[in-house]
């Protein structure tokens, strides 16, 4: 063994660091399913607390649906646990290319391939599509695994402003000498909650012979009137090339991802995305629940009709309340705060007040825009919603910031 | 170094960076990449537009947070490479 004083101290002082800048992060045991009412044990040996959940990425309320589970039993029993391989070696169940079309078709696209997760997808795909000569156009606040994916690819990067298709544009026309091009963006950026302007994007793209790439993580099974994502919701199904997604939140919240798109695409990521290639397959029993959950939210749009209800409900409630909500139309609805520590302190009094949501500062959020971002659930009543507004209000009207706006909470507190 | 470069500079960080309606000043000593202004991520272009109009490659493990953290200190990184 060979883990020296050197590098035991040097582990310390990073780990120090991270606490100093506030930024060091803690687990909390949940002693229950994944639901709109949870269990948690908080801090670490505490007394376990009845807490409504608002953090979590459950949009449709699947991850513990008992139809969902039923599969996932039948799945482990039928097909076993695990498969002690990749995909192109022996790890490729029937019930994996089933999946597979049923994204496809669900999505619209002309191919899908599964991915060990979203994370590893978007690893996986720019690298296999473009190289030196290309160049990648994305959004500045596209999720931190879309920017670990762009660093793994040698094309030329460019970005542009949030949403600002001007300045899309400028990044078009000074990358027309490039041979490939593709703009990349989220579907719904996951910590503001806004929604690509895609019908925008895919114009731009026409008009300036570019690929669309849209990652739908947070947009999947609910976006759209049928939940098939940002493409269905702006009109453009048939304009975009490549969409990468998860079924770790909306479709059952388990594991895995998936790259679905562009036959060509697809079929070159299973010849050369290298995360796809060299992870082990994703285990049958998630396989088999996440065709339960593709065909649930195929035959209804109730979940995704009832999320939509229970957003426009709190949205509305707690702007009347006189909190500053970021405006938009996405179950994730974020609470302006602007200073971290208040952001904090927030978060810790909705929790003695039985409601579960977490403050974001920077640097996961920009400097002077901290905030909690609350997310809502097919799976929360009228009354879980209630109780939440009104623990907003409570703990709003303690910090004197109910209908204050920016400048006001920054007066009170600092940026 | 002239104050035409740094305004040169200065002019980019506003025009790529910050929103029309921003208020926020930049200037010299402004910290761009500490203050959230430009984020690692967005660093790349302010790093492509440099090498572009000085006609200069910048070594990637020159281009560091610390290196673009203010026009002062991209200017003494520019010396390094260019004879501005």
């Amino acid at each position: 063994m060979a883990y020296s004083e050197k590098a035991k101290s040097f582990y310390e002082d990073e780990l120090n660091g991270i606490r100093k800048a506030g930024i060091f992060k803690e687990e909390r045991y949940i002693k229950s399913q994944q639901a709109a009412k949870i269990k948690v044990e908080y801090p670490a040996g505490a007394p376990s607390k009845d807490v409504l959940n608002f953090c979590a990425n459950n949009y449709l309320g699947l991850s513990s649906h008992p139809d969902v589970i039923a599969a996932a039993h039948k799945g482990l029993d039928e097909r076993g646990y695990g498969l002690s391989s990749v995909r192109f070696i022996c790890g490729t169940q029937d019930i994996h290319r089933e999946l597979e079309t049923k994204l496809s078709e669900f999505l619209g696209m002309e191919d899908t391939l599964l991915f060990p997760s979203c994370m590893e997808a978007n690893a996986g795909l720019f690298d296999v599509m473009l190289d030196k000569d290309d160049a990648m156009i994305a959004d500045r606040l596209v999720h931190a695994s879309i920017v670990d994916g762009m660093r793994l690819c040698k094309a030329q990067l460019y970005n542009y402003k949030h949403s600002d298709m001007a300045h899309l544009e400028e990044k078009l026309q000074e990358t027309q000498h490039c041979r490939l091009r593709l703009i990349i963006t989220d579907g719904v950026f996951s910590m503001d909650g806004d929604i690509v302007k895609l019908d925008k994007i895919c114009e731009l793209a026409v008009k300036y012979d570019a690929m669309v790439m849209v990652d739908d993580s947070h947009a999947t099974g609910f976006i759209g009137k049928h939940g098939r994502g940002t493409h269905e919701h702006c009109g453009v199904m048939d304009k975009v090339d490549v969409i990468t997604t998860t079924l770790g939140k909306a479709l059952g919240g388990a594991a895995g991802g998936c790259v679905s798109g562009k036959k060509e695409i697809v079929e070159m990521c299973r010849q050369r995305a290298r995360p796809y290639l060299f992870s082990n397959t994703v285990p049958p029993v998630v396989v088999a629940a996440a065709i339960k959950v593709i065909d649930i939210i195929s035959k209804s749009t109730d979940r995704r009709d009832k999320l939509e209800a229970n957003t426009t409900y709190f949205r509305e409630k707690m702007i009347q309340a006189g909190l500053d909500i970021k405006k938009g139309d996405s179950p994730i609805v974020p609470v302006m705060l602007y200073n971290a520590k208040l952001a904090q302190d927030v978060a810790r009094d909705l929790y003695d007040e039985g409601i579960y949501v977490v403050g974001f500062f920077f640097p996961v959020v920009p400097q002077g825009q901290a905030r909690i971002r609350t997310q809502i659930s097919a799976d929360h009543e009228r009354e879980h919603l209630d109780k939440a507004i009104a623990a907003f209000t409570k703990i709003g009207e303690k910090y004197k910031i109910l209908g204050k706006k920016k400048d006001e909470i920054i007066a009170m507190y600092g940026m | 170094m002239s104050e035409e470069i740094k305004k040169l500079i200065i002019d980019y960080v506003k025009k790529e960076y910050l929103e029309e309606d921003s208020t926020t000043e930049v200037n010299e000593n402004t910290k761009l990449i500490s203050s959230g202004i430009v984020d690692s991520f967005s660093m790349v272009s302010l790093k492509m537009f440099l090498e572009k109009k000085f006609l200069v490659k910048i070594p990637d493990d020159k281009a560091t947070p610390e290196a673009f953290d203010s026009v002062n200190n991209i200017i003494v990184l520019l010396k390094e490479f260019t004879k501005i």
